[in-house]
């Protein structure tokens, strides 16, 4: 390396000024075009109700010098080389996504077992943790869409609503239990992910994603006007509570608590709700992970990859994007089942399209494709706005910040390496670079 | 020796785009058995005939069938692209790589035997819960793998990323890949574009043994003259979308109207070289 590398610039010693200045003067210029209205007035209302304008030329004046004292300064120092600043690369914590991979999955899902046991008592962090595990859950479930088949779906919470809706529907009209409505609202949801799939098939990337969006919203427009059927905004309430296989959560002689001779405790509900997620979690995990080493699993992920190299092997792309999307669907439906019935209250204002945003938010965050990935994301970004709650208006900020952050640093996701599904003598994670080059 | 049965036939191919005509009344018939080279210069319409075989194309008129040894035949103009490999078994290359460069060398011979592996894994079901049917059947496609990976001596490289291959082990991963399907007729598009001389010369080696040992027949598109001249049955030369001639490689290379093609000629000599190859 010491005499190889010649391409090099040479790096300019000394201060550059005229530069620096010049940087300042164009940051300031483009610091007062955005600011001048933003911040240079204000709109208030007048004593006659009428709104008035304020002129705050400190502010705008103060505002403009800050940024073009803080461009001068960096122009200064860091672009003329006189101060380097040291690369900063996160390190790349799961490399050996086989070894490391393992005991961080495994710890998780040790901690994510003892939750109750340790904070029994405690009611909101119980809530906060069935709120995680349910986005880890969606967060799955449309890994299998967008993160393996690589069909960027924007309206997946259409199909956690028509969960929750057939769910509810379900139970109410014929009083079907828990556990009977679980598998066919995930049933009904994986019907409407194929349907939504037949239209799309033929669309890629940004157009797909766009009627995916479209179709998300779509849902959520039938279910708020479809009054008669769905309640409207009203929503549904009086949701059965599930029940431990037919002992309900009450104080009730036939209770759960009186039947296993325990003082009677809300806490025991949350506690059965919070195994149930789980559970449910932990089915579509193991599915996927299991998916992913058949024949179908190694075909999304080829399609993913080169849909025409696909078709030229004999693969039917429709039927593989299909159960994609049906697969997606029904594990979307079953989460939104647990959340009608946990809420025992849905209406459509729980679906809008920044459920969605936010469920594909964590699986890009989470690395495309890594299971792994998408539970810390989405402790992380679920989790993490609880504990910033406190903040207020600022938790937004600082939730930017650190996707902003997260974006600089680790542009593929936390979790960026592709585990390969079979191997002949060893397996070796698939380093990011390769996979980033494939997608583009 | 009898003629061997024909497995390809080309009759009266004719592609339109808007108003050029890419393909123009094209017929021609490939062998069992045997290599046939489809030569032309640059724009001749070689790729363009073979995304008509292979279904990436709906031939304007025209039709092509594809008869198994069992006597089967496939109208191949009426299937679906993915048919064509399933049903068909008339596999492809692509002139620019297409692999999976994410997945690993063993994985993408791995998702060639999809179909086969989609059976035998009872449509996934089998294979969710890892019945013995499904694992013989997985180790099966893994000795197939294997198998190829000896042919194109990938081996070494089994667990690599495929997009860490270098260019020319590319090429030959995506030969042993297309192998993988188990074709009746396989078509390489320009498979020694990029290849160094040895690397060629390899590639032909490559190429008898698999119509050797499979009895796979190749449809072959190439530039590199040597390689068609020493590998091929049987030469046929296109230029804008119509043959100008067909036969074995020496018939061809002393063709008048092929060399005019490839070399052009003087605007005096046309009418003399058209009454020729007349």
């Amino acid at each position: 390396m010491a005499n190889g590398n010649v391409s090099d610039a040479p790096v300019k010693s000394g201060l550059d000024l005229a530069g620096a200045l010049k940087d300042a003067l164009v940051a300031g210029i483009v610091a007062f075009g955005l600011f001048a209205l933003v911040l240079g007035l204000r709109t208030e209302q007048g004593p006659t109700g009428a709104q008035i304008l304020l002129p705050r030329p400190q502010l705008l004046f103060m505002s403009v010098a800050l940024v073009m004292a803080g461009r001068f300064l960096i122009s200064l120092f860091f672009r003329s080389g006189a101060v380097r600043l040291p690369a900063v690369y996160l390190p790349a914590p799961f490399v050996r996504v086989n070894y490391l991979g393992n005991i961080a999955g495994g710890a998780l899902l040790v901690f994510a077992l003892i939750i109750p046991v340790i904070f029994f008592d405690n009611r909101y962090i119980l809530d906060v943790a069935i709120l995680v595990m349910t986005y880890v859950m969606l967060g799955w479930g449309l890994n299998i869409v967008v993160g393996l088949a690589g069909l960027l779906d924007l309206g997946y919470v259409a199909f956690y609503a028509v969960g929750a809706y057939s769910f509810a529907l379900l139970a109410q009209n014929f009083g079907w239990s828990f556990w009977i409505c679980l598998p066919l609202a995930g049933i009904v949801a994986a019907f409407w992910g194929v349907l939504l799939g037949f239209p799309v098939l033929r669309l890629r990337g940004d157009y797909l994603a766009i009627v995916t969006l479209a179709f998300g919203e779509i849902i959520r427009l039938v279910i708020l006007n479809w009054q008669e059927f769905t309640g409207g905004p009203n929503g549904i309430s009086g949701i059965p509570r599930p029940s431990f296989f037919g002992l309900p959560f009450t104080a009730a002689d036939d209770g759960f608590a009186a039947y296993f001779r325990l003082e009677f405790n809300p806490s025991h509900r949350v506690v059965f709700l919070f195994y149930v997620i789980l559970a449910l979690a932990l089915i579509t995990n193991l599915v996927t992970l299991r998916l992913r080493r058949l024949p179908i699993g190694r075909a999304w992920e080829a399609m993913r990859e080169d849909e025409i190299a696909c078709r030229s092997l004999g693969i039917n792309t429709t039927n593989t994007k299909l159960t994609a999307f049906a697969l997606g669907a029904m594990f979307g439906g079953i989460a939104g089942s647990f959340f009608a019935t946990r809420q025992g209250f849905i209406s459509p204002e729980s679906f809008t399209f920044m459920e969605s945003a936010m469920i594909v938010a964590i699986v890009v965050l989470g690395g495309m494709g890594s299971q792994l990935g998408v539970a810390l994301a989405a402790l992380i970004m679920v989790g993490g706005f609880e504990v910033f709650r406190e903040f207020e208006q600022y938790r937004m900020l600082i939730f930017g910040l650190a996707m902003v952050g997260i974006m600089v640093w680790r542009p593929r996701g936390l979790i960026s390496t592709r585990d390969p599904s079979i191997h002949l003598r060893k397996a070796k994670p698939i380093p990011a670079k390769v996979v980033e080059e494939a997608r583009t | 020796m009898t003629p061997s049965p024909v497995i390809l036939d080309v009759q009266h191919l004719t592609m339109r785009f808007g108003g050029l005509v890419a393909v123009d009344d094209l017929s021609f018939q490939a062998k069992r058995g045997e290599i046939t080279a489809i030569i032309g210069p640059n724009g001749a319409g070689k790729t363009t005939v073979f995304n008509c075989i292979t279904g990436f194309y709906q031939p304007t008129e025209g039709m092509i069938r594809a008869i198994h040894p069992d006597g089967k035949e496939f109208l191949l103009e009426r299937l679906f692209d993915f048919r064509i490999s399933q049903l068909a078994r008339v596999a492809r290359t692509f002139q620019n790589i297409r692999l999976f460069p994410a997945m690993t060398v063993l994985e993408n011979l791995m998702v060639a035997q999809h179909n086969e592996l989609m059976v035998k894994s009872g449509y996934t079901l089998f294979g969710l819960f890892s019945l013995p049917v499904y694992r013989q059947a997985e180790r099966a496609a893994v000795d197939k793998a294997r198998h190829w990976l000896d042919k194109v001596g990938l081996h070494a490289r089994a667990d690599d990323p495929a997009g860490d291959l270098p260019y020319g082990g590319q090429r030959r991963l995506e030969i042993a890949r297309a192998m993988c399907t188990g074709p009746v007729l396989l078509c390489l598009d320009e498979p020694a574009a990029g290849l160094n001389p040895r690397e060629t010369h390899e590639l032909g080696d490559l190429l008898n043994d698999i119509v050797a040992d499979t009895g796979t027949s190749l449809l072959l598109i190439e530039h590199h003259m040597h390689l068609v001249m020493d590998v091929s049955n049987r030469v046929v030369v296109l230029d804008y979308g119509q043959k100008i001639a067909e036969g074995t490689p020496d018939e061809v290379s002393n063709d008048p109207g092929v060399i005019a093609a490839y070399l052009g000629v003087e605007e005096e000599e046309i009418e003399i070289v058209m009454e020729d190859t007349q």
